[in-house]
């Protein structure tokens, strides 16, 4: 198993009443992986990465990622929406 | 000499005068600076704006602002950049972002200013929430990104 920590900002952290949480994943498991697990913590986590996956922004050690990026064990993956800065 | 390259974000008040006189001062061999300030929209509180907060990934903005920064200091050889970024609460009225740059020639230094703001908008980790108060009810809003500003782009 491997131990990726996930952050979460913007509406999705106010939508998921939570910023960061830690979960354990089997070995080589990619993010798309990942969101299948996070969909299954409760309605509002069904909403944010099954429905509006299509315009969920990740990354993954700070750099920007796919769905297809495999995760390591200590990964830091951020899932947020699109940035509206400026 | 190599650029001046700086990136600043903070959650105190930008200091326009200042940064604005930091970019002045190590000009160097440039025969052009451009200053570029965005500010909270006055206009906006006629729909009841009271303010906005922005949020931020620490870290992965700063990362993303330098490999900005670095595209346009190669792209049109400038000798210095700046970029100051406000988080946290801002009032109307109050600047957002200042991007200063110094370059040979006025053209050049022009785009790679709209260049770095482009990238900025759409690249860079930041989220702004509005604030509105209307009719005694408040209502916070987080703000949409828009196609205009992903159009914005293709120019590049």
């Amino acid at each position: 198993m491997i131990k990726i920590k996930i952050i979460f900002f913007a509406s999705f952290k106010e939508l998921l009443g939570c910023s960061e949480i830690e979960l354990q994943m089997d070995e080589n498991s990619s993010i798309e992986n990942l969101c299948g697990s996070l969909a299954g913590k409760g309605d509002a986590w069904q909403k944010v990465f099954t429905e509006a996956k299509k315009t969920v922004k990740v990354a993954c050690n700070q750099q920007m990622a796919d769905l297809s990026t495999l995760l390591k064990d200590g990964d830091e993956v951020a899932f947020f929406p699109p940035v509206t800065g400026g | 000499m190599p650029a001046v390259k700086q990136i600043i974000i903070t959650d105190q008040p930008l200091d326009i005068a200042a940064l604005n006189q930091t970019i002045q001062s190590n000009q160097g061999e440039s025969g052009a600076s451009v200053i570029f300030t965005g500010n909270v929209r006055v206009s906006d509180e006629e729909q009841g704006l009271t303010g906005m907060t922005l949020e931020h990934y620490p870290g992965m903005t700063e990362l993303l602002l330098d490999e900005i920064l670095v595209q346009a200091i190669d792209r049109w050889q400038l000798n210095q950049v700046l970029v100051a970024h406000r988080v946290g609460h801002l009032s109307p009225g109050e600047p957002i972002v200042f991007v200063g740059t110094c370059g040979l020639h006025r053209k050049e230094t022009f785009e790679s200013t709209e260049f770095i703001m482009d990238y900025l908008k759409n690249k860079a980790t930041f989220w702004k929430k509005e604030h509105y108060s209307k009719n005694g009810a408040n209502q916070d809003v987080w703000v949409e990104s828009k196609q205009s500003d992903l159009d914005a782009l293709e120019r590049w």
